[in-house]
């Protein structure tokens, strides 16, 4: 843990505070419906353009049900679009490299994927889709994904400050606006930032270079049919290939990377993600990419004190929020810089701390630094391997996932998502101080409960649900021949933790993974699909009735009796039930396995 | 009854509970509470196990581990039967108030009928003597007598009863002493105040509070998260080819959802109504009394409540021109038809100050008397000619047709500026004093209101008397606000103004003319020696009739809610301590190198488990005073109550588990238990 990382650190928390403000200001201009912003001469009329051609009245707000309606038809309409765009590949245009169409399960995991904001890759980017594909498939959900999730907890906002309203907004109004005012102006300018940077933004074939230093690598025998060759041992047979030529990616990244980082989806132009150096070029561009994530999730903070007319409350979640991903941030550094013991039996020095899997372009800090804010947040862009990391170092962001991605979390996701704790925490400890309990004049009744209770109930019962079921099915477990079945590489608590990651990036709509587990097979294409719709449309349909609930609700006066929710005991309080209620659950499964996995390692055994 | 507090350890009340304990672990009632239900089918598939054996750990600690969780359940089914104890022995000597008496009913043709009083239905006529029983709830419609009612209020001292007015109501079951009275019942059998009481002490026929549903929704979801929680364990373990066994899956379950507030939920609920009736207040729902600690405005009846009964006429302040005597005659005589305290002050301070003797209204054929009323707010008699009339000073001025002179308006002002009330005399059109009526504050209600203020409550003087001296006297006794000559009508707009502001109103009231207010208020607490229509209104009624019980009872809704909270708190952040017993546990066998997890230095995995079964149980009993006697209360702002209760259950909830199973632990090691 060097002066260099606490520098960069402090900056990065400095520049996020500093921009967390003015972004809030904006985003209350464009959220309202009739908000007037500097950008109204270019999208005015694009916008109600756009109202004309669904056949959508910007004026009119609906109730949460078709609020909620709209959504899900929304979602169905383009998922099933991508569906088919992945399916028909191979006959579309925009595919110089003439990949093929992909298989039923892979063009389901992904279209559930990108449409839930989650971009969980069971493929290799670019070896799997193509420029159309990228482009269209994929990026529009990057954009869209991300505005419905900020058009929720816009609704949610709007509920709580609200009183005996029956509307809680417009769906086809926040998509829009959002997309328009918000996505599409940052997304064009960052784009072009990183591409000064050096990152890619065409729409050439790959390229191929010869290597200065040729190598040779071992690689498996195989028959004229492609199958595998056994040696007289059993084992497979083994035979030497010479590399010389390295195909270099090519294609419209740069656009894609900008609504990545900004929208939280994380799906990498290239699989290796933001490790890739065209897809992540420089310290700088690394700086903004992981600024990005934040910015718009920050900001909503902001969003939420100046709609509620308490920024008191506003800043308070903020606190709660960078309160989690400060400890985060310096556990995972620390136990990523401490290193595996083991290592020095390697001759390695400990002082080097854990370089497995990890860009040396970046080290230590930023990787741990990354590996946090893209798991606080629901980005799921990597640049460095999550499944290398230490135990413990490990643990972070799945925990930062099992939580619901509560810290600064997915645009708009972190912050509903971080209010149905605050509703619970107000519950418990409201009653303590004497009234029935009441967030910001409302009181909390049966109703509220039963929908906050139950998007806890959705995050539990999926993540660890499949993963039980992972653990204890044929098709989860590990084959010798890694063919017959799905699953995972490594054995014991490692494998399992790539099972429990898959499960908690997939219901948390994440979409990074500590690799490893051999995702891309019927079995886990399906199953994580399903963790991505239930962990996504099982939260949201809940929590828009919890802010239909809200905005009916009279409002009760505030007194000196009046639950306080603002200030550092709230902080405490909310970061307390965030502890208590969001990771009390995972416990026993992080125990099994990050942490056994942490005690073995010191006693030498590896995964 | 009421007056009689019962102790914690009453052994009249624990020995029927530990019974009633037993009763309760039928399913059909345990589903009602849904954690400990899981809780009880823990318990029976631990049974099941230890007989039907498999289980690869020793007997004596499957055992011991089935029994706690029988404990467990049983520990939170006596606290129920505890709470409820403690009503049934209240409810037991109201019952024998409510012994079959006879009554006599008066038939249409006049006659008396000789019938029980269970056959008695509404609107029937009774008459009832010295020395009999009333038979049932109704309002006296002719006579007056003294009535012994202690059986409900616990106060020995007879109280008087008549009919008119707002001390007409009678309860059945309680004694006439002297005279007799004619009764128009009111409540059928069943129905009557007694029998409403009773139902309510014995929390019989007890409803869930939209608070406790909320409450139990979050329990029962907490419930079936760590029910995932352990069977994906079971999963896991398999995963990773550690076996563990149901028995301690069960206990771990068991340990984690929320069993210290689920089984003491209903207990708590039962206290908070239990220590209402303790003061002397029914509340007639659980309800009722949560919206007691969500009031933040008091509506506070100036007389009675903020100043000691009635106000009492001291001196005389003549008109320039007038003489005392004069004054003082005229008072008298406008005053003789005016039965309140201070009317009859009035006839008092004339006869002892001047020697005028009171004349009887007999003496005075001739005369018309003019009552006071609360719209006219002036009372006088006409006689041969001459009106004679006092009240309130724009009435008086109003009555004789020009503003008052100028010495008089200054007496007037100097009277309400004293906090006093001036009432002007005048015989037809002619001015000729003040009444000086003097108010005084009871002493300590401005701390008391000052306490208040901190938690945010407003009060609000609700007074007939003019603005000036109601502010005096607001100033006094330190009341936020004030509501000048009040008419029901105003009382009512007021509540509704408030209300519509999001405030919650409580107020006290007792006459027929408050019944509307104390409907609409959220909490209307009215007398018990108030009208039947009042008590109708009301959601509590004050069997003392002590309009400045109203603060109390504001408190105890708040205590309710705090003990929830506080031990909901507390009960969640005991798993903290409950994972680092059990978890390593569970483990160490297959992964020895997790031992630097046993943190607390358990002395061996069985012991552990034990232990915080053991503890788990335990707790629930050495929180059963707590839970009925509630936590204590301190009048605070909201932030300063949180952060106290926030460290004390909160945090004091993570850290007591673990030195409570580290001390378990030690005597388990030392008794051999495991």
């Amino acid at each position: 843990m060097n002066s260099s990382g606490w520098i960069q650190l402090i900056l990065y928390v400095g520049v996020l505070l500093a921009i967390t403000k003015p972004l809030g200001l904006y985003l209350c201009r464009v959220l309202d419906a009739n908000g007037k912003t500097f950008l109204d001469p270019v999208f005015k009329p694009l916008e109600r353009l756009t109202y004309k051609l669904i056949g959508v009245d910007p004026k009119q707000e609906h109730d949460w049900k078709r609020y909620a309606a709209a959504m899900l038809l929304f979602s169905l309409v383009s998922m099933l679009f991508t569906y088919a765009i992945l399916r028909l590949q191979a006959m579309l245009p925009l595919n110089p490299q003439k990949l093929g169409a992909l298989s039923e399960h892979l063009a389901f995991n992904t279209a559930a994927s990108f449409t839930t904001n989650t971009n969980w890759q069971s493929y290799g980017g670019e070896g799997t889709m193509s420029y159309l594909s990228q482009m269209v498939a994929l990026t529009i959900h990057n954009f869209v994904s991300a505005a419905v999730g900020i058009g929720i907890a816009a609704a949610l906002v709007r509920g709580i400050a609200r009183h005996t309203a029956a509307t809680i907004g417009n769906f086809w109004v926040d998509l829009t606006r959002v997309t328009y005012y918000l996505l599409l102006p940052i997304c064009a300018v960052l784009a072009l930032v990183l591409v000064s940077q050096g990152m890619i933004q065409n729409f050439k074939p790959f390229d191929s270079a010869a290597l200065v230093e040729p190598f040779t690598v071992q690689v498996p025998q195989v028959d004229a049919g492609g199958n595998a060759v056994n040696g007289p041992d059993g084992k497979p047979a083994m035979t030497d290939q010479k590399i010389d030529t390295q195909t270099i990616v090519q294609g419209p990244m740069a656009s894609q990377v900008a609504i990545k980082m900004l929208g939280t989806n994380g799906g990498g132009y290239t699989n290796a993600n933001a490790a890739q150096p065209f897809e992540n070029p420089t310290p700088l561009s690394n700086f903004l990419e992981i600024l990005a994530i934040f910015a718009i999730p920050s900001a909503l903070t902001y969003y939420l004190g100046r709609m509620v007319k308490n920024q008191g409350h506003g800043w308070a979640v903020w606190a709660a929020m960078f309160a989690l991903f400060l400890a985060g941030t310096l556990v995972c550094w620390h136990y990523e810089a401490a290193g595996n013991p083991n290592f020095a039996a390697l001759g390695i020095d400990p002082a080097d701390g854990n370089m497995e899997g990890k860009e040396v372009r970046f080290g230590i800090f930023n990787s741990a630094l990354f590996a946090t804010i893209t798991t606080d947040a629901s980005c799921g862009a990597v640049n460095s391997m999550h499944d290398s990391f230490t135990p413990l170092g490990g643990l972070i962001p799945m925990l930062n996932i099992q939580l619901g991605e509560v810290v600064f979390g997915g645009v708009g996701a972190g912050l509903y998502g971080m209010l149905i704790y605050v509703v619970i925490a107000v519950f418990i400890a409201g009653l303590m101080v004497g009234r029935t309990p009441e967030y910001l004049g409302k009181k909390i009744e049966p109703y509220d409960m039963k929908m906050a209770s139950f998007v806890i109930l959705v995050l539990a019962f999926s993540i660890l649900g499949f993963t039980a079921w992972a653990s204890v099915s044929p098709m989860g477990l590990p084959d010798a021949a890694g063919k017959a079945t799905d699953g995972t590489n490594n054995a014991g608590p490692h494998g399992f933790s790539e099972m429990l990651y898959a499960y908690s990036s997939c219901t948390g709509n994440n979409g990074s993974a500590f690799a490893g587990l051999t995702a891309n097979a019927p079995w886990y294409d399906t199953t994580l699909g399903l963790a991505t719709l239930f962990g996504r449309f099982a939260m949201i349909v809940p929590i828009l009735a919890l802010a239909g609930s809200l905005a009916r609700k009279k409002l009760v006066a505030e007194s000196a009796g009046t639950f306080p929710v603002s200030g550092p005991l709230f902080t405490s309080l909310v970061v307390g039930t965030v502890l208590l209620v969001g990771a009390l659950t995972f416990v026993p499964a992080l125990v099994l396995g990050p942490v056994v996995e942490h005690f073995l390692m010191h006693a030498g055994k590896l995964f | 009854m009421a007056a009689k507090t019962h102790s914690i350890f009453d052994l009249a009340i624990i020995a029927p509970a530990i019974g009633e304990s037993f009763k309760k672990l039928n399913p059909r009632h345990m589903i009602g509470n849904p954690v400990m239900f899981v809780t009880e089918v823990g318990a029976v598939i631990t049974t099941v196990l230890l007989f039907t054996g498999g289980q690869g750990a020793s007997f004596g600690f499957l055992l011991q581990i089935t029994l706690w969780l029988w404990f467990t359940v049983l520990f939170a089914n006596f606290a129920e039967a505890m709470a409820e104890g403690r009503g049934k022995a209240q409810a037991d000597t109201l019952r024998k108030a409510r012994t079959e008496t006879m009554a006599n009913r008066l038939r249409p043709d006049g006659k008396l009928e000789e019938i029980p009083s269970s056959r008695l239905r509404k609107a029937d006529v009774v008459i009832v003597k010295a020395g009999e029983f009333i038979p049932g709830d109704g309002e006296i419609i002719e006579g007056a007598a003294t009535v012994d009612e202690s059986a409900i209020t616990g106060e020995s001292a007879p109280v008087v009863r008549e009919s008119g007015g707002d001390r007409s109501a009678v309860t059945g079951g309680t004694r006439v002493l002297s005279d007799v009275i004619k009764i128009r019942i009111t409540a059928n059998p069943g129905e009557t105040f007694l029998d409403r009481m009773i139902g309510l002490v014995e929390g019989a026929k007890r409803q869930k509070t939209p608070n406790e549903i909320a409450l139990t929704i979050l329990l029962s979801a907490l419930t079936i998260i760590f029910l995932i929680v352990l069977m994906s364990m079971k999963a896991f373990g398999t995963y990773q080819s550690v076996d563990f066994s149901i028995t301690v899956l069960v206990a771990l379950l068991v340990c984690l959802i929320p069993t210290t507030i689920g089984g003491l939920l209903s207990a708590i609920g039962i206290a908070g109504i239990d220590r209402l009736v303790q003061k002397n207040v029914l509340a007639m729902s659980g309800r009722a009394v949560e919206a007691a600690g969500d009031v933040d405005v008091l509506l506070l009846d100036k007389t009675g409540t903020i100043t000691l009964g009635n106000r009492h006429a001291t001196e005389f302040f003549p008109a320039p021109g007038v003489t005392k005597e004069a004054l003082a005659e005229a008072a008298q005589l406008s005053s003789l038809a005016d039965e309140t305290p201070e009317g009859r002050s009035i006839v008092v301070l004339a006869k002892e100050k001047y020697s005028l003797r009171g004349r009887e209204l007999h003496e005075l054929p001739h005369a018309t008397f003019i009552p006071f009323t609360a719209q006219t707010r002036m009372s006088g008699v006409d006689i041969d000619g001459a009106q004679y009339r006092k009240g309130a000073a724009e009435q008086v001025a109003k009555f004789t047709g020009r503003s008052l002179p100028e010495p008089v308006l200054a007496d007037v002002n100097k009277i309400s500026g004293l906090g006093g009330t001036p009432l002007v005399v005048a015989v037809s059109d002619k001015v000729l004093g003040t009444i000086y009526l003097k108010d005084i504050v009871k002493g300590g209600l401005a701390d008391r209101f000052e306490r208040f203020r901190a938690m945010g409550i407003r009060t609000i003087m609700i007074t007939g008397d003019n603005p000036r001296t109601a502010s005096a006297i607001a100033k006094e006794a330190g009341v936020d606000d004030f509501l000048a000559e009040a008419t029901p009508e105003q009382k009512l707009a007021l509540i509704r103004k408030e209300q519509e502001a999001g405030h919650l109103v409580a107020m006290t009231g007792d006459g027929t003319n408050d019944a509307p207010a104390l409907a609409q208020a959220d909490v209307g607490v009215a007398m018990n020696t108030g009208t039947q229509a009042a008590k109708e209104a009301g959601n509590m009624v004050d069997l003392d009739s002590n309009p400045t019980k109203l603060i109390e009872v504001v408190e105890i809704g708040k205590q309710l809610l705090i003990t929830r909270g506080a031990l909901t708190t507390f009960s969640i952040a005991n798993d903290v301590a409950k994972y680092f017993a059990i978890i390593p546990a569970m483990l160490v066998v297959t992964f020895p190198q997790i031992s630097p997890l046993n943190i607390m230095r358990l002395a061996s995995p069985q012991s552990a488990i034990l232990s915080a079964v053991i503890f788990n149980a335990l707790v629930i009993i050495l929180l059963i005073p707590l839970a009925l006697r509630g936590v204590k209360f301190r009048p605070l702002g909201a932030a300063k109550i949180l952060q106290r209760n926030l460290l004390i259950y909160g945090v004091g909830g993570v850290i007591i588990p673990f030195i409570g199973i580290k001390a378990i632990d030690l005597v388990i090691a030392a008794l051999h238990l495991a």
